[in-house]
């Protein structure tokens, strides 16, 4: 029983990073009905921008008073502006005129950007894991059995903040309104005077930046990062906005949660479990995509954005 | 000179020619009708009027200003409402916040609240649905929540596709009731209808469309009485 409630909160905080990526597919897929596989990409390329600011800040380990939270605002938000701005863009470069091509031309202009950020990021860092200064201090907090590092806490609370943020901007802002409108019917919101290629470029905007905030956690989390992280985490990520039920805010974000703890759970009680844990995900994507292709909380018609 | 003037409009989809030099102006105050068989290009041509579908050539001016390059978004905002075919409404979004759409290029808060105010009271229908999603309104319902969302952009024109379509003859009557209440309002009115000969009984002028052109245009009263439009168009 402590090990599973210890692996309830390793996966938990495990699932708070692809709950983070997630958000960022479902926006995306919501409003123009896209995998945006850069997306992954896009996420460790926070890291990278966060360890760039990092670096300039001349922090190497933990920090520690009141410059603690100066260092973690300026990088989070440096890395999610980068990346924010690196997504629009993606979709202005890539997407935008591919608009009302058939659906496979921007599929594989994604999958050719994930191609070209993943090798600009290999230029610039190198092939090898490159290692991050863990910023944050991490005093473990015991709760009866089970251990809680800081790092665990920080990462699940920002998880379910941002996600909520994100909910309360959708449904009760005037442009979450215009982003929601556009993702149910493109023609009718022009109609209504909404810009919609810059209801478009908003909604890469704040995905790319939830995505940039998971790569900054994601590195003090790991203390590493590589050019290549994006790939798996980007894949295990799309398979919790699907199995959330893809164009859904929550769902993107219970699937996050869900695929963490099937991780974490796989790793524990199957034997060899972590050769198996990504047999286990994408399994779970099979299985879904089968019994329920409309996601735990997607309805057939789903809310989307 | 016409609040709104089309000259050889021409419009495509793909390859295949939908609007053949189309010509037609409204004047400030009128209710001018466009009628027609399906195909005609009678939608086609309000789309390319609001902007949803470029021109492949001709021009359209609007208040004296060429529109025929803008965006949907930018042409609203200068004065054209367009309640589209299929009415279009957002089914997943509360009948409010389709309304608040209508006005999402206005800034005036007590404005549009008085505005929502006057669509209630014209649509009584709607205020008692005002919270429910617009998916779950009879299609009645839903194409006074259509007609409802254009006025909220406080339209000087208003184009209306089909607002007739698929109701019930008592239904019939309200609507094309209040399409002449917005008009004495000031409002002025570019309607399609496939029930011709109520159109053109509301309208000052109409314009008969045949394959993308325009083949008879004149005083409403004239088209109800010629009988070359009644055989073709009007059953009779």
């Amino acid at each position: 029983m402590d090990v599973f409630l210890q692996q309830l909160v390793n996966g938990l905080s495990l699932g708070g990073i692809y709950a983070l990526i997630a958000l960022g597919y479902t926006m995306v897929y919501g409003i123009i009905e896209l995998i945006n596989f850069a997306h992954g990409d896009v996420y460790t390329l926070g890291s990278f921008f966060a360890l760039a600011v990092l670096t300039g800040l001349g922090v190497s380990g933990e920090v520690h008073g009141p410059a603690l939270i100066g260092v973690v605002l300026v990088t989070v938000l440096a890395a999610m502006l980068c990346c924010g701005l690196t997504g629009v863009l993606i979709e202005r470069l890539a997407y935008r005129r591919l608009r009302n091509a058939p659906r496979l031309a921007p599929l594989i202009t994604a999958i050719g950007m994930s191609f070209i950020l993943e090798n600009v990021m290999q230029l610039w860092r190198g092939p090898s894991p490159v290692s991050f200064p863990s910023v944050i201090p991490n005093p473990i907090v015991h709760l009866g059995p089970i251990d809680i590092g800081a790092k665990q806490i920080l990462v699940i609370v920002t998880a379910v903040v941002m996600m909520f943020a994100l909910q309360l901007f959708i449904y009760r802002t005037r442009l979450g309104k215009a982003m929601r409108a556009t993702a149910q019917d493109r023609d009718a919101a022009q109609l209504m005077g909404i810009d919609i290629n810059t209801t478009i470029a908003l909604t890469f905007l704040i995905g790319s930046a939830l995505a940039g905030a998971a790569g900054f956690i994601s590195g003090v989390y790991y203390g590493t990062t590589w050019f290549f992280n994006g790939f798996e985490a980007g894949l295990k990520a799309f398979t919790a906005a699907v199995l959330g039920g893809i164009g859904n805010i929550a769902g993107a974000m219970l699937g996050g949660f869900l695929i963490g703890l099937i991780e974490a759970m796989a790793t524990q009680y199957i034997p060899q479990g972590a050769q198996w844990t990504n047999v286990v995900v994408f399994s779970v994507l099979v299985l879904v995509l089968i019994f329920r292709p409309s996601g735990l909380l997607g309805e057939s018609l789903p809310e989307k954005v | 000179m016409g609040l709104l003037e089309v000259e050889n409009l021409d419009a495509q989809y793909g390859r295949i020619k939908a609007l053949d030099g189309v010509s037609l102006s409204v004047d400030e105050g009128e209710i001018v009708t466009l009628v027609g068989a399906n195909g005609a290009g009678k939608t086609t041509t309000l789309r390319a009027i609001s902007g949803l579908l470029k021109a492949a050539r001709g021009s359209v001016r609007f208040a004296g200003r060429e529109i025929s390059r803008l965006s949907p978004d930018r042409i609203v905002r200068l004065g054209v409402g367009h309640s589209p075919e299929g009415r279009r409404v957002f089914a997943r979004m509360s009948v409010r916040d389709n309304l608040e759409l209508g006005a999402y290029t206005r800034r005036s808060r007590s404005e549009i609240a008085a505005d929502m105010e006057e669509v209630f009271v014209t649509f009584p229908r709607l205020r008692e649905r005002a919270e429910q999603r617009a998916g779950t309104l009879s299609g009645g319902e839903q194409q006074m929540l259509a007609m409802g969302r254009a006025l909220m952009s406080r339209p000087k024109l208003l184009m209306l596709d089909e607002p007739s379509l698929g109701l019930s003859p008592l239904l019939v009557e309200t609507i094309f009731g209040v399409i002449r209440q917005i008009n004495a309002r000031g409002t002025t009115i570019l309607l399609i209808e496939q029930n011709a000969r109520q159109a053109l009984s509301i309208a000052d002028r109409g314009y008969v469309l045949e394959v993308g052109r325009v083949v008879f245009a004149d005083k409403a009263a004239v088209l109800l009485a010629s009988e070359a439009v009644r055989t073709a168009y009007l059953g009779g």
